[in-house]
């Protein structure tokens, strides 16, 4: 009975997201609240790892902005998260890409992946 | 007006806020509940209800208890606990549904009494966050309690010293948690927070005795006038 009712607290905060996996290109549709305005702003990356659990899954983005590495955390969930685009998929062999922290460059490049979406 | 209500552990989870943030929520399965006995000022010399916790099965029972429940005219409840009266509204009667809705609204401050996990006997270490001593280099005094007390004077060991002992298991209130939602259909209490205990384990909810207030957005009041001089007073561009 116990499991039941958080799974149906849970199953009420799903939202339609596409199929994300580890090497990934996301582009992230956030939106930010600036005094009473709402515009959307783009955080474009690389899926390093996807935390799965329902209601509480998350995804970690990472970019390199002007030569600094930036990394994101967004809820799977989240309403701030507007959509969430696939823009290519790598070819990845582990579940999470965290080497990609120590390369840079052309060392960071990945395959494409032929996937039947 | 009831100030509590009986509830289940049913686990953790988190919700959404309006504004993305992720709020951890402990599920309370409250209720329903029903008054096995009312109590007030001229029999018991205070104003109070003995609610019992509706479960699946009514629970079994002896002759002394089965006739408790039959002068309520309800059927026997494993969980009964006393919960305060407030003055104003209709005095309750046995016999009466109690319902999370009727109780709380999403929003108000609630404390939730349960029992602790039990740890059983622990040392002072966990039971009471001593540091101990080191493990290696020719140390004699690993996880030991260490002094207790002077010799011949006072010849005893002072009252409420910390020792070894049991831990847990003890009834423990956290006061002042927000009520993030209620679902009126399930019976379920979602509190913002942890709760005593764990899941599956019998609790009370009641108003929060010492309620906090909710925290308010701070606002930057309109200038007056023209702005003072200084670099920190001077209007951020934009």
């Amino acid at each position: 009975m116990s499991a039941r009712a958080i799974d149906g607290i849970e199953r009420g905060q799903l939202v339609e997201r596409p199929q994300l996996r580890s090497g990934d290109t996301v582009r992230v549709h956030v939106k930010v609240r600036e005094g009473d305005k709402e515009r959307i702003q783009v955080f474009e990356g690389i899926v390093i790892g996807m935390h799965r659990g329902g209601s509480r899954a998350t995804f970690t983005v990472r970019k390199v902005s002007f030569g600094q590495g930036v990394e994101r955390i967004f809820p799977l969930h989240s309403p701030i998260i507007d959509k969430v685009d696939v823009v290519r998929s790598a070819r990845v062999r582990r579940a999470k890409l965290y080497f990609l922290r120590a390369l840079k460059g052309k060392a960071a490049r990945m395959k494409e992946a032929r996937r039947t979406a | 007006m009831v100030t509590g209500i009986i509830g289940k552990k049913v686990g953790m989870t988190q919700l959404f806020g309006p504004d993305g943030t992720v709020r951890p929520v402990t599920v309370i399965q409250a209720g329903p509940c029903v008054v096995v006995q009312a109590k007030n000022v001229p029999s018991d010399g205070y104003d109070a209800v003995q609610l019992g916790l509706v479960e699946e099965r009514p629970a079994k029972v002896g002759k002394p208890l089965a006739g408790h429940f039959k002068k309520a005219g309800v059927p026997p409840t494993r969980v009964r606990r006393e919960v305060r009266v407030a003055p104003g509204g209709e005095p309750l009667k046995a016999g009466d549904q109690v319902l999370v809705a009727g109780v709380f609204n999403a929003g108000d401050r609630v404390d939730v009494i349960g029992t602790s996990r039990g740890h059983g006997f622990q040392g002072v270490i966990k039971r009471h966050h001593f540091g101990g001593g080191r493990a290696t280099h020719g140390s004699m005094f690993h996880r030991a309690p260490g002094s207790i007390g002077a010799s011949s004077y006072p010849s005893r060991v002072v009252k409420g010293m910390r020792a070894a002992g049991h831990m847990g298991h003890t009834r423990v209130t956290t006061r002042n948690l927000r009520i993030e939602r209620i679902d009126t259909e399930n019976h379920l209490l979602m509190v913002r927070g942890a709760v005593p205990g764990a899941d599956g384990g019998y609790l009370i909810i009641r108003k929060a005795v010492a309620p906090k207030r909710e925290p308010q957005p701070q606002v930057e009041k309109a200038a007056k006038g023209a702005p003072q001089g200084g670099a920190r007073a001077s209007k951020p561009k934009k």
